[in-house]
């Protein structure tokens, strides 16, 4: 029987029932009374210098409230970085002003040049569009390469150049590696692109900014997977609010993938602007807008070598990457290249040598930051890509040549800083061939020829870090924010328990697994717990979600305050009982004192807190409730297999995928219908990239992609029934719950599988293609077969 | 202004409205209905998808003046007379074929207007019927898994809880 | 949205009367034209919706050939030109998706004459007619080029009259985000011999490809094809497929479609 209770069930999400019922609260649902409306006019050219922003006519429009530019904001902080790289040569990346309105040049499409206050959105954009710009425009920098060639347009007038940094890692490796490449007997290169791409939750982000003129609090609610984080950074460093002047509220969110961590210049504004006209302001986005506004995702462009000796061992990695930064550094955008690329390059094998340099570039496109996985996607394709290029090349299986390099050991210290602490590939793999029907392939794919269609068999290996810490090392690498998180547990009088918890839930069920915890460790039943999230002036601190870290780093701090209440009720059962603390018991909800008979209900332990009549008042408080701050003392690391099967048409170059299987090592999994859907869900987005996905500027830097009529989104006849499976686990050994992070790992592990299969497919059919960037377009696989 | 008058999860509600008022702005912020969700603003998402005299629309490409006379269901409509979830919603929760919920409302409707045409869709009669509706979260596993079921298919074959 | 005034006549005549005010705009099931509103790239003083028109709605047949009124949804030409005219009603039923079936209109479609639609094609290569409130079109007079037909300001689209073929069949290759037509071709074999209608594929709009009719009319087989191509010249280029992959598809989706005509 599977459980159905505490950590192990697959229990039903209780928030199902708001979703399901068009209840839920997203941030487009609230209107604060008395709201004004918000049209921010965005720049229509990549590159331009503003001469001239004419407001008069606009501003004596119809409803117009008020109307903002740049020079609004001139005594107002930029939007931060929150991570400072330091290059190879020991100097801090280059990080241009970020200002909440452009100020003297626009630098990409979609710039926010003034935003209109109006009575209505109709209102607003009417004015919107009386605003007489005069801006020149300029010759843009659109490709990577071109942008950093002398002569180049500058994005950051005040810059000698469009390099953010130069970072080598690891740098004191570079000439060890030069030196193991040229003595290999065998190197294989790839060069490719790992295209941008676009988030695209499904809710497109919202900003509401309130101020209250009797207290001089501001409330912004907001789509964000942090809210914290957005106080922190809004707060401090733009508008100079403090944290207790100043709530942040994401509400229900309509799906992140990282594109709603970062601190907006939407939210600040309406924040600002509330104040300012002191009264209520939203805003709500277009999909339209949101192509042009939300940080976009990869974008790297690399060059990757990897060294083999005589008996097909690896023996060095060197890679080189251009990596875009877009127009202006987002929050998070200067680590995805670095600490949360460069870090993963060993991936599951025992390479020794391993070199990474990233160069980054700013170019007239929106910025680029973290999409789900994160940097981890990047160095996956290319790894695994790499390694299916060297077997062709040497003529071994893909599969072999993967399992004669394993890491077998563990802990294992790779060569590129980090030390994994559990896995277990050789399983993972085993159980792959064992689910995807490894060796039926052949018969399959005669069946495939016997209709006319190209066959392939695509595999991969993956590993993730996750829960980035611990917070003094990731502040040595030059992070600017810790990353612990926090989780306060309230235990009320009747029993029931409210958990504060600083990570924040937007699909991945935390309100329901998180109560799976407790019940676990307090034998009480799930319905008596209840998660509070997505609010500042609700939760102590919290450092929100992303990078797969909710349960093992906000959950390991719930599971701390929870001890620290069960030691405390232990206390307070002791003394109910007359026993000895040392001999309490908790179980199924009950303290019983050990080797008796004698109980007490969690319900009159709780009771005795707040009511403290036969209590240890010279001990311990009344009260029940503790908070926990939770700091890893180590990354974790999931990993796992993956195998994908697609048919080509030959006639056509369309991809179908026929079959995907992953096998995934999470360690402990706490739901594992939850943990199978993140997978799912990763899955389609990894094949989103790998088959359709393309977000493409023009040479005048235009995003020709702009909208769902040519940026294609996975859709449900595009994707197969995934067979998942998370058997083969390996505890994480420093978390309480021996939790990895399951998030991210179906965006990671599925791309280079696919793209693995559709060149295994035409190679089968007689074409000598070596690689085909994504998306494996059916244009692009036609191109590829015809040469 | 135009003066509509339509019945919307069996209630009759008569409102004048500007003109150029699209079905999705009449529910979410005349009836403060807001279950219907918008994604994008090119009729592809699907987030917004109501029923109209029994058909699946899509309310963002619809002007309320549009809808005089007619009857439409929303989300907020689709519930057992008790409360309860109907028969489509208890699959989606029971196979979790929701993660953040935003499409969900849309989704619901679609499979709605799937099972009345088409009683026992085969799978991928189900992925074709989803065309115009796109989900972020879940890669539509679950979500074609909870309308077979929801049929009255057997799904134990479908790998995953 | 710029703001207008929304109307919504009963009959055609006042459908007429309202048209021939200032900036009226008609509106059939608004799947183009809506969201072409919301960008703000139309601006009309009055909408005149065709929704309410009861006698633009319906699928008839008689003597070998199926009318569909102006106002009939996809959806409507999916289910009920299913026994008549096949070919029709299974590319109908593939039009955008079952909520845009449940709005968009054969007229609307035809009115606006995307380059990547689908109906434009099966209106060609069925020789079918185009009946307005004031006259009747030919197909081959009817479109005119990118979103240009031969329609008047203010004449209504009331119904499309179609001989129906001995066989046909319509291919369509999915542009991959929109699920327009990237390249849709129709076949059509009738008593006065073959036609083939290319869409999505020509900077002109749709066409007919009279090489693979004329190929096609004496030996209607897709080995009739063999050796045929295309020419690239005209057709769109753009970042889902150039002009030389689009004029590959134009000869496999032809073949295709012959070999599904039967």
């Amino acid at each position: 029987m599977p459980k159905d209770h505490g950590i192990g069930a697959s229990q039903k999400r209780r928030e199902d029932v708001r979703f399901l019922t068009g209840a839920g609260q997203y941030t487009d649902d609230i209107n604060v009374h008395g709201q004004a409306y918000v049209c921010f006019l965005r720049s229509d050219v990549a590159h331009g210098r503003i001469n001239k922003v004419d407001t008069a006519e606009a501003e004596a429009m119809p409803g117009v409230v008020r109307i903002f530019t740049g020079a609004d904001f001139e005594g107002v902080g930029g939007l931060p970085c929150g991570w400072q790289v330091t290059d190879r040569f020991g100097q801090p990346m280059k990080e241009p002003a970020h200002p909440v309105l452009a100020r003297g040049k626009v630098r990409h499409v979609g710039d926010p040049i003034a935003a209109v206050v109006a009575d209505s959105l109709e209102e607003a954009r009417n004015a919107a569009e009386a605003i007489v710009l005069d801006i020149e425009e300029l010759p843009a920098a659109v490709n990577m390469k071109a942008a950093l060639e002398a002569g180049a347009p500058r994005v950051h007038d005040d810059l000698s150049d469009n390099l953010c940094y130069d970072w080598g890692f690891v740098e004191d490796n570079r000439d060890a590696v030069d030196a193991a490449i040229k003595a290999a007997a065998h190197v294989t290169t790839l060069e490719l692109v790992n295209q941008r791409l676009v988030a695209n939750p499904m809710e497109p982000r919202v900003a509401v900014g309130d101020f209250n003129r009797a207290t001089g609090d501001s409330t912004l609610y907001t789509t964000s997977q942090n809210p914290h984080v957005i106080r922190l950074l809004m707060g401090a460093f733009v508008l100079g609010i403090p944290e207790h002047k100043l709530r942040v509220v994401a509400p229900d969110v309509g799906g992140g993938f990282g594109s709603k961590i970062f601190h907006y210049a939407e939210e600040a504004f309406c924040t600002f602007a509330a104040k300012a006209i002191n009264r209520p302001v939203k805003w709500t986005s277009s999909r339209a807008e949101a192509f042009l506004s939300d940080a976009q995702g990869r974008d790297h462009v690399t060059k990757i070598e990897l060294a083999l000796d005589k008996d097909n061992n690896f023996t060095a990695i060197r890679t080189s990457t251009l990596a875009n930064m877009g127009a202006y550094l987002s929050t998070f955008a200067s680590s995805v290249p670095t600490w949360l690329h460069g870090t993963l390059m060993a991936g599951n094998y025992k390479t020794p040598l391993i070199y990474v340099n990233v160069k980054a570039v700013f170019t007239n496109t929106v910025p680029v930051d973290a999409y789900r996985g994160a940097g981890r996607p990047e160095a996956t394709f290319q790894l695994e890509r790499v390694i299916d290029k060297a077997a062709r090349e040497l003529g071994v299986d893909p599969i072999a040549l993967r399992r004669q390099n394993f890491i077998t050991q563990f802990p294992y210290a790779t060569p590129v800083a980090v030390e994994y602490d559990t896995g277990n590939y050789v399983a993972t793999m085993d159980r792959l061939e064992e689910i995807a029907d490894l060796s039926g392939f052949a018969a399959r794919r005669k069946a495939s020829e016997a209709k006319g269609m190209l066959r392939g068999l695509g595999v991969n290996c993956y590993i993730e870090a996750c829960g980035i810490a611990p917070s003094n090392l990731v502040g040595q690498l030059g992070a600017r924010a810790g990353l612990y998180d926090a989780a306060t547990v309230r235990v009320n009088a009747t029993g029931s328990i409210s958990v504060m918890v600083g990570a924040h839930s937007h699909g991945q069920g935390h309100e329901t697994v998180f109560p799976q915890v407790i019940a676990e460790m307090l034998g009480i039943d799930e319905s008596m717990v209840e998660i509070v999230h997505g609010d500042s002036s609700k939760i102590p601190f919290g450092m929100g979600t992303y990078g797969s870290r909710s349960l093992a780093v906000c959950g390991s701090a719930m599971v701390r305050a929870t001890e620290k209440i069960i030691n405390k009720s232990k206390k307070i059962a002791a003394h109910m009982m007359e026993a000895a603390e040392a001999d309490i018991e908790l179980k199924d909800g009950k303290f019983s004192v050990a080797g008796t008979d004698k109980s007490v209900a969690w319900g009159d332990v709780t009771l005795a807190a707040y009511v403290p009549h036969n209590y240890p008042l010279e001990d311990i408080e009344p009260g029940l409730e503790e908070t926990a701050f939770y700091d890893p003392s180590n990354f974790t690391y999931p990993s796992g297999a993956y195998a994908c099967e697609v048919e080509v048409d030959p006639g056509t170059g369309k991809v179908t995928i026929e079959k995907f299987a992953a096998v995934d090592d999470f360690g402990n999994v706490v739901n594992p219908m939850i943990v199978e859907g993140q997978v799912h869900g990763g899955i389609g987005q990894g094949i989103g990239q790998a088959l359709l996905e393309n977000c493409v500027y023009d040479e005048n830097g235009q995003l020709l992609s702009a909208s769902f009529m040519d940026y294609a989104m996975p859709r449900a006849s595009d994707v197969p029934f995934y067979q998942v499976d998370h058997s083969c686990a390996t505890p994480c050994t420093h978390n309480p719950l021996g939790v990895k992070g399951c998030g991210e790992a179906g965006a990671i592990g599925s791309p280079p599988s696919v793209v693995n299969a559709v060149i295994d497919a035409l190679q089968s059919g007689g074409h000598n293609v070596t690689h085909i960037d994504m998306p494996v377009s059916p244009h692009r696989v036609w191109q590829a077969m015809n040469g | 202004m135009v003066d509509v008058t339509m019945k919307v999860n069996g209630k009759t509600v008569t409102k004048s409205v500007k003109g150029n008022m699209l079905m999705t702005e009449f529910l979410r912020e005349e009836l403060r209905l807001t279950g219907t969700h918008v994604g994008c603003d090119t009729s592809q998402c699907g987030a917004c998808v109501i029923h109209v005299n029994g058909n699946a629309v899509k309310a963002c490409t619809m002007f309320a003046g549009e809808c005089a006379g007619a009857e439409v269901t929303t989300i907020e409509g689709m519930a057992n007379k008790d409360g309860s979830l109907n028969v489509i919603q208890q699959a989606f929760q029971d196979h979790h074929g929701l993660q953040c919920g935003f499409c969900t409302p849309g989704m619901v409707m679609s499979a709605s207007a799937l099972l009345k045409e088409n009683p026992k869709p085969s799978e991928a009669e189900i992925r074709h019927y989803l065309e115009g509706n796109i989900c972020r979260c879940t890669g539509y596993h679950n979500i074609v898994k909870a309308i077979l079921a929801a049929s009255g298919q057997d799904v134990s074959a479908i790998a995953a809880e | 949205m710029y703001s207008f005034d929304f109307v919504r006549p009963a009959t055609l005549d006042e459908a007429v009367a309202a048209l021939a005010g200032e900036e009226a705009q008609a509106l059939g099931g608004g799947q183009t034209l809506i969201p072409t509103l919301k960008q703000r790239l139309a601006s009309p003083a009055t909408l005149v919706s065709l929704g309410g028109i009861a006698a633009l709605k319906g699928v008839s047949s008689s003597g070998g050939t199926l009318t569909v009124g102006g106002g009939t949804t996809h959806g409507t030409v999916a289910a009920e030109a299913a026994s008549v005219y096949p070919a029709l009603a299974k590319l109908a039923g593939n039009i955008g998706d079952p909520a845009v079936r449940n709005r968009g209109t054969i007229g609307g479609s035809l009115a606006n004459n995307d380059p990547s639609a689908c109906y434009p094609s099966a209106v060609l290569a069925s020789n079918a007619t185009v009946v307005t409130n004031t006259r009747e079109i030919a197909a081959d007079d009817y479109f005119q080029g990118l979103f240009t037909t031969a329609l008047e300001p203010g004449e209504i689209i009331t119904a499309v009259k179609f001989p129906v073929p001995q066989k046909a069949a319509y291919i369509k290759f999915e542009q991959p985000a929109s699920r327009f037509a990237l390249v849709g071709v129709f076949v059509a074999k009738g008593a006065d011999g073959v036609r083939v209608a290319v869409t999505g594929a020509s900077e002109g709009g749709v066409f007919r490809w009279s090489e693979a009719e004329a190929a096609l009319s004496s030996n209607f087989s897709a080995g009739a094809l063999d050796g045929l191509s295309a020419s690239a010249d005209g057709l769109i280029n753009d970042l889902h497929g150039s002009a030389a992959y689009r004029a590959h598809l134009i000869g496999v989706l032809t073949k295709r479609a012959v070999a599904a005509a039967g």
